[in-house]
């Protein structure tokens, strides 16, 4: 009886110590991400500045206009979302459905005061309000301003895996020029496993050598891995724009040594290559790191034991060194892919054009195309992405190993 | 190879071309840093060495990009304030709450001790782009965008996964028992922590508070997302330089982050000596 009091105590103890982190993690990390997954399925803007003209709208109404009542209620709705500036927002909510309906909006919120007078004689606005722009006509524009007034919407997913809705509701695929996002995160998967290919062929004999070193040769070693690993990212960003451009350093060095002529430098960076040596770089100590710790632990003497068993050096490595190895490189392996599959900072500033990968084009919608709920859903792909590679990773290493350094 | 046995021709070529691509690997790892280091004190506004510099003629080297970096208009002394003080305060907040918590998982006592572990890590792994455009939203809609507190408390979540990490594995290594003998000599649970148990486990706790300063003082992207002019740090500063017209300056803003690298790198491995 006192012996379990005492264990519940200690747990008491124990979880309290962990609380105070635990909130904050929920408080300033958690809960950023999930007001992102919120905005992208939540989208109240139009919604919230349309009230009365969505509710006449969702009534039936097939094939032609709406009833009378709609004109009516966005003419007054109109002018009060320009006050409270939500006139832009609603109307590019809009026009991602119907394109054109943007300016249509915006003019006729500024325009609806004018007409006052005629529709306070009498005349209705479902006749008025055609005379601002005929958009008003189309039934395609209130479909599109009803599709773009629903509360919660699985089209941002849809969007970033290509797919859409069309009139009648039904899931299909973009048109071809707007077939983006899959391929893009098909590029972002195919450039993380190169570069984690990349970083197993360098950074495995590097890790074998500081392993199999003297002490103090494998201690100077280790520094030339941990300087870059501590040097800003930024910094090695900056240093491969340097060597690599046009008028760069490794150019200078090609064109003088005669292997490339003056005139056909070679574009090394603001492209893929650029994205791909540049990441390479920055993620080969995560590799080379816990390789090194696990080949540390692995007996010299075993592959002296299978030399004098008669194993030549390649058969021994592959029979007894290499599956030694195996969980430095799980370890390594998955580390430098995910935090590849993440990247951002390196390939907006060296990747050019073609070396852009899924989150840059998050950044893009955030920044450019203001399609923050696309941006959201994306986000929220990729953080699935991540987190399925995580548990993986917690599976075969175990996430107490998950070591920066 | 310390036998002195002639090793057969194809083991001899074999153990040459492994120690070249060695060589390779290496030079590829911290060639690029080196280089940044005399280009900064061109005295031309290249990126690459002129052949003045190569003839080691005084007259082609000089210290105009630091002096560039003095000017109170390029706005440096502005950025490297706005990095300390929000790398100090989160660095501060995640080493307290970090090592609270570490305490507590190294517990074997500590419930749901792997969930929560996995919890307090994410930050790590999770995409930094999403972070950024995460804490745009929710520290907008706080009212925290665009101020230092809304930075401090989103680098302060960064960094508290490196205090974690580090402060548990030095904790693997404290012997329980003396927390023991200290409560048996009269100590209550708070004097036997600050006592006996953090001046052992301290070099643990610097080196995660230095991990924690150093994510902070390079982090870039949530800045780019929820800073705003009155919170320009020095990545930020890097940033638009990069984007926008990169000048030599960079470089010796570059090599000065290149010598505080090496300090923290110097310290930790220090510190790492003194723990083990």
């Amino acid at each position: 009886m006192k012996l379990a009091s005492d264990r519940a105590a200690r747990q008491v103890r124990a979880g309290g110590l962990a609380l105070p982190l635990v909130a904050f993690i929920f408080l300033s990390f958690l809960a950023p991400l999930g007001n992102l997954l919120t905005r992208s399925v939540h989208e109240p803007v139009v919604a919230d500045a349309l009230p009365e003209t969505l509710r006449v709208l969702e009534g039936k109404w097939s094939g032609g206009l709406p009833p009378d009542a709609a004109f009516d209620a966005i003419a007054r709705e109109l002018p009060a979302a320009r006050e409270t500036r939500q006139i832009g927002p609603t109307a590019t909510r809009v026009n991602r459905r119907e394109s054109g309906m943007r300016s249509v909006i915006v003019k006729t919120a500024r325009r609806v005061a004018r007409f006052q007078s005629r529709a306070a004689a009498g005349e209705p606005w479902r006749l008025l309000l055609p005379e601002i722009d005929e958009a008003w006509e189309r039934p395609e524009s209130w479909q599109a301003i009803r599709a773009a007034g629903e509360r919660f919407t699985d089209r941002h997913y849809l969007n970033a895996v290509d797919l859409d809705r069309d009139a009648n509701g039904d899931v299909v695929r973009q048109p071809p020029e707007r077939r983006i996002y899959v391929s893009l995160f098909l590029r972002t998967l195919v450039v993380s496993l190169g570069v984690t290919v990349l970083c197993l062929l360098i950074g495995y004999p590097l890790a074998h050598l500081i392993a199999n070193a003297s002490a103090s040769t494998s201690r100077m070693l280790l520094l030339l891995v941990l300087v870059p690993f501590w040097t800003s990212l930024l910094v090695r960003t900056t240093a491969w724009i340097v060597l690599l451009q046009q008028q760069g350093a490794v150019n200078d060095l090609l064109v003088w040594m005669g292997i490339v002529p003056d005139d056909a430098r070679l574009s090394m960076i603001y492209n893929m290559t650029g994205t791909f040596v540049a990441m390479t770089h920055v993620l080969l100590p995560f590799m080379v790191l816990p390789l090194y710790s696990v080949m540390r632990s692995i007996p010299k003497v075993h592959m002296d034991a299978a030399a004098s068993l008669g194993a030549n050096p390649t058969q021994a490595f592959l029979r007894v060194y290499w599956p030694q190895s195996l969980p430095g490189v799980a370890a390594g392996s998955l580390l430098v892919f995910i935090l590849s599959i993440g990247y951002y900072i390196t390939p907006a500033l060296v990747g050019g054009q073609s070396g852009q990968l899924i989150s840059n084009m998050i950044a893009h919608h955030m920044q450019t195309s203001l399609n923050w709920g696309l941006a959201a859903a994306l986000g929220g792909v990729l953080l699935l992405a991540v987190l399925a590679l995580y548990l993986i990773y917690d599976r075969l290493v175990g996430i107490d190993k998950l070591r920066l350094g | 190879m310390e036998h002195s046995v002639r090793l057969p021709l194809a083991r001899r070529l074999g153990r040459r071309t492994y120690l070249t691509l060695c060589g390779a690997g290496f030079a590829f790892l911290i060639a690029p840093i080196l280089v940044i280091v005399p280009l900064s004190f061109n005295a031309e506004p290249y990126f690459t060495f002129t052949e003045g510099m190569l003839r080691l003629d005084p007259e082609a080297w000089s210290l105009r990009w630091y002096e560039a970096i003095l000017a109170p208009e390029n706005g440096w002394g502005a950025a490297l304030a706005n990095s300390l003080l929000i790398g100090v305060a989160a660095t501060v907040i995640a080493t307290v709450l970090g090592t609270t918590a570490a305490l507590g998982l190294a517990s074997d006592a500590m419930p749901f001790r792997r969930l929560a572990m996995g919890l307090l890590l994410s930050p790590m792994v999770t995409p930094i782009i999403i972070v950024g455009v995460g804490a745009f939203f929710f520290y907008s809609s706080l009212g925290l965008a665009q101020t230092h507190l809304g930075l401090i408390l989103a680098h302060a979540a960064l960094g508290a996964p490196f205090v974690v990490i580090t402060v548990t594995a030095t904790l693997a290594g404290f012997d329980r028992t003396l927390l023991r003998a200290a409560a048996s000599l009269g100590a209550g649970p708070f004097t036997a922590f600050r006592r006996v148990q953090l001046p052992l486990i301290a070099p643990g706790v610097a080196s995660g508070a230095l991990f924690a300063f150093a994510a902070s003082f390079d982090e870039v992207v949530i800045v780019l997302f929820m800073g705003g002019l009155e919170q320009r740090t020095i990545p930020r500063q890097i940033w638009s330089g990069i984007r926008e017209q990169i000048s030599p300056t960079l470089l010796a803003v570059a090599t000065f982050l290149i010598v505080f690298a090496l300090l923290v790198l110097v310290t930790v491995e220090w510190l790492r000596r003194r723990s083990e």
